[in-house]
């Protein structure tokens, strides 16, 4: 034991860098085969920009989102006749500027997706590997449990969720996250059932590795492909399910900001102000399609059986 | 293949349970006392409130609330709406052939268009046509339903009046529901134009609907076409002399729509997920409107009810799945 710390003492400089460019290296390569698909790239470039958007939201949007015009109600947008420049995509029947409130409802999207994804992808991981690792009736208990969540359809187990925990953003993403649990955990379980038994775990246990290092060092690095992709993926599903959730009148509450909830509000005036009904669903879904179109993109460079193709 | 079945069912058993358990816990666990909330604005003497308490079965205790559920869930009965005052069973029952009719439109609708189209962009792979489809499909995937539907109602009934905005068949037709379907009853009235009525409530709700399935189908068809179509067996077919259009519809497609089946099965939940939203829109009086105003109403014994029933079909549809992906599929079943 001792004859190996030493051996490995000295080169110790040289190890790192070789596995620094090599990191490079690797976000060179996923960068080439990212970049190989057109649309990964749109969506990429789309979704940087509602960032730069939700973050500069304050300097940007030319009204505050709860500002009301008395003198513009309903004001349809500047190219429509009667529209004006004050309000470019109109305003709302109690004369808020819809953009503003556009630019301001892409905070809570974005921060809905972060926090679904975060939340749902480390419970998702811990649960996945234990269940995946320790198998016996740990395993079928967990499984058992996954499966009653996928019983139900998601949004109806989402809406029933929120109704316990009452009406309100954060109890939407709580309820979303664990309606996306499921995938989660299936995924890592099964890819740590596909890894457990390669040569390389059995070498790194013949090592003596601890099984905690052994989970999360070894093992869940080389299943990660996977859950990225399944992250891309979760993330537009969460934007979609708290839009719908707001839009029901279960998620965030009027006058907040929220794209579905401000459909929710638009839904009477949909045959007397086309504007403050397709505005924010265009909002919704152009996000939804950068971030799905990002996924597939991730897919691609990520899958090395699709590389070869 | 007896065994296989019998495995399948076998594990679905705990999930039952677990679905039931899960079903009579949300209810329980919503906040608000359901009799005050009934009663509304106008209040309740404490001795109908314990009357009414008592008549609910909500004084008792937990475990014993659950072994009467348990118990009357095995003789088929899921309590009576605190709403309306009819079983939940019937209720359910009276609402969800217009569930599944619109569901069964919806699946056709997408089945009718997503596998040709998949198939199309399949052969013709990296050309525009590939592309667009492929697009489509995408923006179809990401599509916010509610708004969708919303759209469709500005456009077609607002602008173009070609579509009415909700329920299921005009006011002016009246005839016994003999299949709860709408389509079949209003031809067997013989009324003349109630079947063109309830056609035309049908067609948006239908498309909003079944939107994301196409989406679904027709990127799973795309996909499974074109690992058949480096297969060497279709490899051998085109080099017999047969013409493309046989090979792609008799060699490559059979292989290819298994996987396609499998998908298309388990769209039973985002159609169920769906049909929530749709039905909202649309005033469809389904299970998914039912649901959702239940939650609402802290109707307890319906909420229950009716979500152990529609997990039970979803469950059951599943079930279905995993058996003809045995049948078709011998490895799966000889597995493990």
């Amino acid at each position: 034991m001792a004859d190996d710390t030493m051996s490995h003492a000295a080169p110790e400089n040289a190890v790192t860098d070789t596995r620094r460019t090599g990191r490079l290296a690797l976000i060179a390569e996923f960068w080439a085969y990212f970049s190989e698909n057109r649309g990964a790239v749109y969506g990429l470039s789309f979704f940087v920009f509602i960032c730069l958007v939700a973050i500069f939201a304050g300097f940007i949007a030319p009204h505050a989102p709860d500002d009301q015009f008395r003198d513009a109600l309903l004001k349809p947008p500047v190219f429509q006749a009667g529209g004006e420049w004050r309000f470019l995509l109109g305003t709302d029947a109690i004369g808020r500027d819809v953009l503003s409130r556009i630019i301001f409802g892409s905070r809570y999207s974005l921060f809905v997706g972060c926090v679904v994804v975060s939340v749902a992808l480390v419970v998702g991981i811990l649960v996945g590997l234990i269940a995946g690792f320790l198998g016996g009736w740990v395993d079928t208990l967990v499984m058992r449990v996954m499966d009653i969540i996928l019983a139900f359809p998601s949004l109806l187990l989402a809406l029933a969720l929120v109704a316990i925990l009452g009406p309100s953003l954060t109890n939407a993403m709580i309820a979303i996250a664990v309606v996306q649990q499921p995938h989660y955990v299936r995924l890592t379980r099964a890819a740590v059932l596909g890894e457990k038994h390669r040569d390389y775990v059995t070498a790194a246990r013949v090592a003596g590795v601890r099984p905690l290092r052994l989970m999360f060092v070894t093992i869940l690095p080389n299943c990660l492909a996977p859950l990225i992709v399944q992250a891309a993926l979760s993330f537009s599903n969460a934007i979609l399910d708290a839009a719908a959730l707001g839009f029901l009148g279960m998620g965030a509450q009027p006058p907040t900001p929220e794209w579905g909830t401000m459909l929710a509000e638009a839904r009477e005036f949909i045959l007397r102000a086309w504007w403050v009904v397709t505005m924010p669903g265009l909002a919704i879904l152009f996000t939804v399609l950068a971030i799905n179109l990002m996924g597939d993109g991730l897919r691609d460079a990520l899958d090395p059986k699709l590389k070869r193709s | 293949m007896l065994r296989f079945i019998l495995v399948k069912i076998g594990l679905l058993i705990p999930t039952f349970i677990g679905v039931a358990v899960a079903a009579f816990g949300f209810v329980r666990l919503l906040p608000g006392d359901p009799v005050l909330l009934l009663a509304g604005e106008h209040g309740i003497s404490p001795e109908r409130h314990a009357e009414l308490m008592h008549q609910y079965g909500f004084d008792q205790p937990i475990w014993l609330q659950f072994l009467e559920f348990l118990w009357h869930l095995l003789h088929g009965d899921l309590g009576v709406s605190i709403a309306t005052k009819r079983p939940v069973i019937g209720e359910f029952m009276t609402l969800f052939p217009a569930t599944l009719e619109l569901s069964i439109c919806a699946i056709i609708f997408a089945i009718a268009l997503g596998i040709p189209a998949g198939i199309l962009a399949a052969t013709k792979r990296g050309s525009w046509v590939d592309q667009g489809v492929m697009g489509t499909a995408l923006v179809g995937y990401s599509m916010p339903i509610f708004w969708w539907g919303l759209l469709l109602i500005i456009l077609f009934s607002g602008i173009l009046h070609w579509t009415p905005v909700s329920g299921r068949i005009s006011l002016m037709y009246f005839f016994p529901h003999v299949t709860g379907f709408m389509l079949i009853d209003s031809l067997l009235s013989g009324q003349k134009g109630a079947f063109s009525s309830a056609v035309s409530h049908l067609i948006l709700p239908t498309i909003v609907l079944g939107t994301i399935p196409l989406a679904v189908i027709a990127r799973q068809t795309r996909s499974a076409m074109l690992e058949v179509l480096g297969e060497d067996y279709v490899r051998t077919a085109r080099a017999k002399g047969l013409s493309p259009a046989r090979v792609v519809a008799v060699h490559a497609l059979r292989n290819a729509l298994i996987p396609v089946v499998t998908t298309i099965g388990l769209q039973v939940g985002v159609l169920m997920a769906g049909a929530i939203l749709t039905e909202t829109i649309f005033s469809w009086p389904g299970v998914g409107k039912w649901m959702v105003d239940s939650i609402f109403r802290r109707d307890y014994p319906a909420v229950q009810g009716g979500l152990l029933l529609i997990a039970v079909i979803v469950m059951f549809v599943n079930l279905i799945v995993d058996l003809l992906y045995g049948l078709v599929n011998p490895r799966v079943r000889h597995g493990r």
